[in-house]
């Protein structure tokens, strides 16, 4: 297991790079700590699979250095790396039986038959396949198949990292719900450093410690799933977690008020005035229904099961709530109140932090 | 123009894909089948599209028999989970290429092809090569020659399935506005609960080639026929447990039990599978008509506004979602609980014996 | 699958049941029909039954060039199919040079077989082929029309120039179709160069290698232009192949009962190894699944 560092990170596919939206990936400067679970969010085209190519040694960066425990491998291959990767379709040996799948890293890296038949049956036991060890893997389900590929993976003991590259992408949703809760539980059982790359939210908040958030060949944030939800530090954030994601508000921002089209809305901290293009974010779990508020029309209300999302128009701009399982919708004219803790507030899409404003104050 | 299936079944080889089935579509309805990889989706929409022929059953159409009909000769359009468009035609002719198969004139087909690229947002895109769009701008151009034709009916085969979570929710809010709009018979499938809440509509829940219960689509999910259907349809899935009523106590394991509260109190005596939705655990007893279970905690997975417990029951298998974020020790006893309203009984065949009250009340 | 039943769709098939019955029905069945009967021209037929099939069966000659037919069809595979496969996986996966291979790969395979023929009858005759000259001038004697080896070996290397190509382009579409997780995967685990052949890239063949070897056998039974050309199935009856030796009987000698009737038999031979090639691969297809 391995601390890993991208230190001045940077990719593009194009041999010499000239602008800025040249570069797949644009400069990384961070420290993954030992043992942790990465999740790397975002669209497709963020970037979220150069930087595992890099990480795995498929992809050499065009600038700066990665390392393992604090060694430089930027230059090694992957098989020096020492690392074990799931992919997006279940990578299995067909004509091998589930027993041999298994064995094959250890085998090939001439470990002693005593070892590798303990350390099978230990991975088959760690993922409920021993019913299945001599079966051939052809003709296994996908879930079955991909449970194989973690196995293999695994089954070294020493590898310095996990890499996921959306793992779930062919599985059934009842089948995705066990996979995930059994990666979890080798995560907290065996605490590996493991590094998760998806575009479904659900499966990186639920999968991570830390959640890497990419957008446009950058990092926009790195932070627990409770921080991504509580305080984005971009709008980009706020949007792409959440669902419905972060509403989002044109605002003038002075001391603890913001006004938004004529009315004021109260905010939970103090702020001086930020520049450029200021808007307050809310996430729909923080709007409630009532008399107090901004004016709104409801549009539609969907009913999801555990809660209601009622749609919502404030002069022009698209804003969502939930409302509980069973709340009934206020009657008459609805107004939308931010809870104003929940409240942040952005400046050219980026967080700005509160601060308070001593000279106003006295 | 209404959908009706009598009887209708499938056998492939000596195995029975669809049951014998009886579905009736009223005009102008969103559908949605729900039911997980193979449970006979794809297989029913093909009998309804025609592209099959059932082994048993009629097929009618706005009440005249089309059974043997070719799929040429209905007004039938169909929307897969692959994009399929034509590569070297651009946006434009693609929208194009069903009416001038109609043989529409060109004016005719000029108005066609731009409303219908309006309603799907494809305007600026017209004069561009599929390939050359986004995923969700290619489905969308897919959807366009589907919606185009202005075919009485329209089969959508898990058309969102290969796009990211994002972009899946964004097509999501519109494809119900689009159904509004068009004024067909949209039947959708799909394996996820929460997409299938989503569309509203009905549902029919599909599982092993049979329908196993099809109404509104909130009432399918609060008020399910069986323990078939209720598994179906949640996600996270329904907690299931085995108990055994003798006078005022519920007995379930080895030797516990619970005093047997609302609904379960008017129970006869004997065996009963009794099943919960995650959502509706708690761990915090919140009032007095409670019910507490003693289970160890497994696993924790946050998603930064919620918490799922992964939960051993004397080893049965349950997830909670309990609000919040919380910080809890992995392995440690937890007590948690259940209000009686929330329970679904079932026979031990499956069959509903008594719904969750707080259902029958929304 | 069940489809709409729809009758019009018989009237898109006849033309082709038409086409078939008229170029292979109806004279397998005149030959079906010779090989039964004698005849001493003038359309007067005579029943002879199964007559000519014994006598077939007992004479050595045709015995004779089964076996030099087998030993063609084995030598030519065991050459051909390792050689196809090995050139396939030294071939460029992407970038210009994959078209200019392709073309280059196809060329022999768009030549007709009576000019293969001729251009290997004339490559390797010693007076004027480059080949045979220069072989000559090498000081290795050499000569096809007279030797029997010579000829042997002068077929075979024609053959594996005309067709190896076939194997190799089959086995690189193979090849092209396995994703290149599996590689990355293989790199991960440290397998060797042998066992990412053996296991990821062969297992991935099978199913086109099969067809390659299919028709390569069923082909090279056939074979009957190059040998004709080239050595007219000599020296002596050295290079007398099953179809060589059936025309010899047929048109030479024309004994149409017992080359029809020889003709059954061949049909039926290649028939059969086909079956049962087939159904042995597919099974170990199947039983992997298992």
């Amino acid at each position: 297991m391995a601390k890993i560092t991208l230190d001045n990170l940077a990719h593009s596919y194009l041999p010499v790079p000239k602008g800025e939206a040249d570069w797949a990936l644009k400069e990384l400067n961070h420290v993954w700590g030992d043992g942790e679970a990465y999740a790397l969010l975002g669209a497709s085209g963020c970037g979220k699979s150069t930087l595992l190519n890099i990480i795995s040694g498929l992809l050499r960066p065009s600038r700066g250095r990665i390392l393992f425990n604090d060694i430089d491998v930027t230059d090694q291959p992957t098989a020096a790396r020492n690392i074990a990767q799931v992919f997006q379709f279940p990578v299995v040996y067909d004509t091998m039986t589930v027993r041999e799948n298994l064995a094959f890293p250890l085998r090939n890296r001439g470990a002693e038959a005593g070892y590798i038949a303990t350390r099978v049956q230990a991975i088959a036991d760690m993922i409920g396949m021993e019913a299945e060890l001599d079966r051939k893997a052809r003709g296994l389900t996908a879930d079955a198949k991909q449970k194989i590929s973690l196995g293999r993976g695994m089954v070294r003991e020493d590898v310095n990292a996990l890499l996921f590259d959306e793992p779930l992408t062919v599985i059934d949703p009842h089948m995705k719900w066990e996979l995930r809760t059994q990666l979890k539980a080798l995560h907290h059982e065996f605490g590996h450093t493991m590094i998760y790359v998806t575009h479904d939210q659900t499966e990186a908040l639920t999968f991570a410690d830390k959640v890497v958030v990419m957008h446009d060949g950058r990092v926009v944030q790195v932070g627990t799933p409770q921080a991504l939800f509580e305080r984005p530090e971009h709008t980009f954030v706020g949007y792409f977690i959440g669902s419905p994601g972060m509403n989002l508000l044109d605002a003038e921002v002075a001391g603890k008020v913001a006004r938004v089209g004529g009315f004021e809305v109260p905010l939970g901290a103090e702020y001086a005035p930020p520049g450029g293009r200021v808007q307050i974010g809310v996430r729909p779990e923080f709007v409630n229904l009532g008399a107090e508020g901004l004016p709104v029309t409801v549009t539609r209300v969907e009913d999801v099961g555990r809660h209601r999302i009622a749609r919502l128009d404030f002069e022009g701009t698209a804003l969502n709530a939930l409302l509980p399982e069973g709340a009934p919708l206020p009657a008459g004219d609805v107004r939308a109140r931010f809870a104003p803790e929940a409240i942040n507030v952005y400046s050219d899409d980026w967080r700005v932090a509160p601060g308070s404003r001593s000279e106003e104050a006295a | 123009m209404t959908l009706t299936l009598e009887g209708i079944s499938k056998v492939v080889g000596g195995e029975v894909h669809i049951h014998p089935t009886d579905l009736s579509l009223a005009p102008g309805t969103m559908n949605v089948l729900l039911g997980p990889t193979l449970a006979g989706k794809t297989s029913l929409m093909r009998l309804m599209a025609g592209l099959d022929a059932p082994a048993t059953g009629r097929i009618l159409w706005q009440g005249q028999d089309v059974t043997g009909m070719r799929v040429q000769d209905r007004a039938v359009a169909m929307v897969y989970q692959q994009f399929i468009n034509y590569p070297s035609m651009s946006v434009y002719d693609n929208i194009a290429s069903p009416l001038r198969l109609q043989g529409k004139a060109a004016d005719e087909i000029d108005r066609g092809v731009r409303e219908t690229a309006e309603m799907l947002k494809l305007t600026p895109m017209l004069d561009r090569k599929p390939l050359e769009l986004s995923g969700g701008q290619q489905q969308r151009c897919a959807l366009a020659r589907a919606l185009v034709k202005g075919a009485g009916l329209v089969l959508l085969d898990e058309p969102l399935a290969n796009l990211d979570y994002k972009l899946r929710e964004e097509l999501r809010l519109e494809i119900p506005r689009i159904f509004e709009e068009s004024g067909a018979i949209f039947v959708y499938a799909t394996t996820e609960p929460e997409e299938a809440l989503l569309l509203g509509g009905n549902t029919a829940t599909l599982w092993e080639g049979r329908i196993t219960q099809f109404g509104p689509t909130a009432e399918v999910y609060r008020q399910p026929a069986d323990a078939t259907t209720a598994r179906v349809f949640s996600d996270p899935p329904m907690n299931f447990l085995n108990v055994t009523k003798t006078g005022d106590r519920i007995g379930f394991g080895d030797a516990q039990e619970v005093p047997a509260l609302g609904a379960l109190a008017r129970l006869g005596d004997g065996e009963y599978v009794v099943g919960f939705r995650p959502n509706h655990l708690e761990i915090e007893r919140y009032g007095e008509e409670v019910m507490g279970f003693d289970t160890r905690l497994s696993v924790t997975e946050i998603t930064g506004s919620e918490t799922f417990v992964h939960l051993d029951h004397h080893g049965e298998r349950w997830v909670g979602l309990i609000h919040g974020v919380r910080d809890l020790e992995i392995g440690a006893e937890l007590r948690v609980w259940l209000d009686p309203a929330h329970v679904y009984v079932f026979g031990t065949d499956g069959a509903l014996v008594a719904p969750a009250s707080y259902a029958q009340a929304a | 699958m069940e489809k709409t039943v729809n009758q019009k769709a018989w009237f898109l098939v006849l033309p082709v049941l038409l086409l078939v019955a008229f170029s292979a029905v109806i004279p397998l069945m005149t030959v079906v029909n010779y090989s039964v009967q004698d005849t001493f021209g003038n359309n007067q037929f005579f029943w002879a039954g199964l007559d000519w099939f014994r006598q077939m069966l007992e004479d050595e000659r045709m015995w004779n060039a089964l076996r030099r037919q087998v030993i063609f069809s084995g030598v030519i595979l065991a050459i051909e199919v390792p050689l196809g496969v090995l050139i396939a996986l030294n071939m460029p996966k992407r970038g210009v040079m994959v078209s200019v291979c392709l073309v280059l790969m196809s060329l022999p395979l768009l030549i007709p077989w009576n000019v293969v023929g001729t251009i290997w009858q004339i490559f390797g005759r010693v007076d004027i082929g480059l080949l045979g000259h220069t072989l000559a001038a090498l000081g290795v004697d050499y000569n096809y029309t007279q030797d029997a080896l010579d000829a042997w070996v002068t077929l075979i290397v024609m053959d594996v120039w005309h067709w190896t190509s076939l194997v190799a382009l089959l086995a690189y579409a193979g090849l092209k179709s396995i994703p290149d997780a599996y590689y990355q995967a293989a790199r991960i685990d440290q397998a060797s160069r042998w066992a990412v052949f053996r296991y990821i890239e062969l297992p991935k063949m099978t199913g086109v290698l099969t067809i390659a070897i299919l028709l390569r056998f069923m082909d090279s039974f056939k074979i009957y232009t190059e040998p004709f050309v080239v050595t007219g199935g000599g020296p002596g009856n050295a290079t007398t192949l099953l179809s060589i030796d059936l025309v010899k009987m047929a048109l030479g000698q024309f004994d149409l009962g017992p080359a029809a009737a020889f003709s059954i038999m061949y049909f039926l031979v290649i028939l059969l190894v086909s079956w049962v090639f087939y159904t042995v691969m597919t099974n170990l297809d199947q039983q992997g699944g298992k």
